[in-house]
């Protein structure tokens, strides 16, 4: 069995379609992408697997567990973390408190020994932060540790989320746009951090992603959708140079010619 | 400005950032305990309210200024530990147990007032939890074989064994250990995971739940903390008064308290404790303009108020962080003298729009 499966799943908003019998597998250890033009339904399949949204139809396997009925939170705890496309990060506090927070699902304390403080939760603490320090230390954000994230430049806001989901220990890491909106040499620390974490971290990621670069660059396979429906999916010279994915992103050759 | 140099994780985890910072506080703590030693009882009564006020300030301080849900109702928490404290004390009850008992029933109410929480936001909260308010006093007021309606209720001086508080000076030391109990433990939960998931929930639900934050579980939590400390200052309070009834337990109060952690500064211990001095020291003020400008029966009625609101409104135009932020800037202003920049508090707009789910 695959580490990660979709197997035909299905949602609708209204009468429009989001997503429309939509399968794939990810193995363990791989960078699986996914493409496709505005409004494709990529950032959705996100949302369905961390539960935002509820499936119509088709499930999600992750280690052969069915996770298509469990909690939000519960998605988190078993070990996918994610970033969002336009950052979500708890503005009003610090870039360590927010790496602090991606260790929430490993705590193992409880709230009485919390309000007294006892010698596990100094523990806890202290190993949770170790790990925040090294996560810091990775991705250089050490002139950001202390500053409150909500003053921070956007690009810096995107590493600081993606440390937050290192932070979690991930198994399987969903990176939804990780370049968007950042510079060149931005998007390059980004390669390499993503294959850093491929790599040496042995996490199994998936991006959605718009720059074709990076894609090429980093996947081992790669999904291509339009308007919810999977046009092919293969290694990434053979879909980034498939006909129909070409057609979905720059429309027909003679769609503009006179009639 | 002060450097630290850290060499291990427990100087980012301890109470105090530095050595100096402790001492104050130990000063201040001792200076507590010397007051009531100069003071006439008449201020050393306003005391003991403002140690009650603020045990309930930090609680809501925990629930709106960290975890962001809002409270219109926790006058009836604090109804609900006064008349539960009073109730078993008159039984026969120590007053130890009877204590605890008061935050704990509090705490269960508090379960089912955060249920509605899981659904509802801003404003709908406001009102739901204002609805539970009015419920809550209507009961007091229909149960008179128990609370004996609008007649009220006499209530005991707290005693401990042998040891009776019944004197000015020694409730006030009673509040102030529960105090600084509720502030240790309210901070020790700050600093702990439990903590930072109510600042989560606060500025993102959607990713705190991409954390593995249960929102049901920490905003129930959040409401279960908060009605705990009401209900055990309610308990004081109940005490202090040593007479009850449901009008010591209106909507006003309620709005008192908002008022305290807005004006204290939303987000800090230290603001909660600073919004209940200024709320109980506010009517003071008026009392003593009264002596001066002499009274004109026609401002009494709602100017108290009146003044509430004014304050809120201005702290949330003139200074959001409240007293405790100004507190902080002008302390900034020492620290950096010659050097302090107009710009360093201004906050920062933001020119992209957060995706919301």
């Amino acid at each position: 069995m695959s580490y990660f499966e979709a197997q035909g799943i299905s949602i609708q908003f209204g009468g429009l379609t989001a997503l429309n019998n939509v399968s794939f597998e990810v193995n363990q250890g791989e960078v699986f992408s996914i493409i496709g033009p505005n409004g494709a339904g990529k950032t959705t399949i996100f949302n369905c697997i961390n539960r935002y949204y509820d499936l119509d139809k088709g499930m999600f396997l992750f280690r052969d567990d069915d996770i298509t009925r469990v909690k939000p939170h519960v998605v988190a705890e078993m070990g996918i973390s994610r970033t969002f496309q336009n950052t979500e990060l708890f503005g009003n506090t610090t870039v360590l408190d927010n790496l602090l927070l991606g260790r929430h699902r490993l705590r193992r304390t409880n709230i009485l020994k919390e309000a007294l403080f006892t010698q596990s939760v100094r523990k806890q603490e202290i190993g949770n932060r170790e790990k925040a320090e090294k996560i810091i230390d990775f991705l250089n954000l050490k002139p950001y540790r202390d500053r409150m994230v909500a003053g921070l430049p956007y690009g810096i806001q995107k590493i600081v989320e993606l440390g937050r989901a290192l932070a979690m220990e991930p198994e399987l890491l969903l990176l939804d746009e990780p370049s968007s909106g950042m510079s060149m040499e931005e998007t390059e620390d980004m390669v390499f951090w993503i294959s850093d974490i491929k790599e040496q971290m042995g996490v199994t990621i998936i991006i959605v992603e718009h720059d074709m670069k990076l894609v090429k660059e980093l996947s081992d396979r790669v999904i291509a959708l339009s308007f919810g429906v999977p046009l092919t999916q293969g290694s990434p010279e053979e879909v980034l140079n498939h006909p129909e994915v070409i057609k979905a992103y720059l429309g027909e050759k003679d769609a503009f010619s006179p009639a | 400005m002060r450097f630290v140099l850290k060499r291990h994780y427990n100087e980012d985890i301890k109470l105090f950032r530095y050595r100096s910072t402790f001492f104050w506080y130990l000063g201040l703590v001792i200076g507590c305990f010397l007051l009531p030693l100069v003071l006439s009882s008449y201020f050393i009564s306003l005391l003991s309210f403002i140690c009650i006020y603020s045990i309930v300030s930090v609680g809501l301080m925990l629930l709106t200024g960290y975890t962001g849900q809002i409270s219109l109702g926790h006058a009836a928490f604090f109804a609900i530990g006064a008349y539960t404290s009073s109730i078993l004390t008159k039984t026969g009850l120590p007053f130890l147990l009877a204590f605890p008992t008061a935050g704990l029933l509090a705490a269960i109410v508090g379960i089912i007032i955060g249920l509605p929480a899981l659904r509802l936001s801003g404003l709908y909260l406001a009102i739901v939890t204002m609805a539970f308010s009015f419920i809550v006093e209507e009961i007091i007021l229909r149960c008179e074989s128990l609370t004996r309606g609008n007649l009220g209720m006499m209530v005991g001086p707290p005693s401990i064994g042998t040891l009776s508080f019944d004197t000015e000076k020694s409730f006030f030391y009673l509040a102030l250990i529960f105090l600084i109990f509720t502030l240790l433990t309210a901070k020790n939960i700050l600093r702990s995971p439990t903590g930072r998931a109510f600042s989560a929930i606060r500025d993102s639900e959607v990713a705190a739940q991409a954390m593995g934050i249960s929102l049901p579980k920490y905003k129930v939590l959040a409401f279960v903390i908060s009605a705990f400390f009401t209900g055990i200052a309610g308990s004081l309070f109940a005490h202090k008064m040593t007479f009850i009834n449901p009008e010591s337990f209106t909507i006003a109060v309620s709005i008192e308290f908002m008022a305290m952690i807005i004006i204290g500064g939303l987000g800090s211990l230290q603001g909660a404790v600073l919004g209940a001095i200024f709320v109980i020291l506010l009517p003071q003020l008026i009392v003593l303009t009264k002596y001066y400008v002499g009274s004109i029966p026609s401002i009494q009625a709602g100017f108290e108020s009146g003044l509430y609101g004014l304050m809120i409104i201005l702290f949330i135009l003139f200074e959001p962080m409240g007293i405790y932020g100004r507190w902080r800037k002008v302390k900034f202003y020492f620290e950096l003298f010659p050097l302090y920049k107009k710009d360093t508090f201004r906050r920062e707009r933001k020119y992209y729009k957060m995706q919301r789910q």
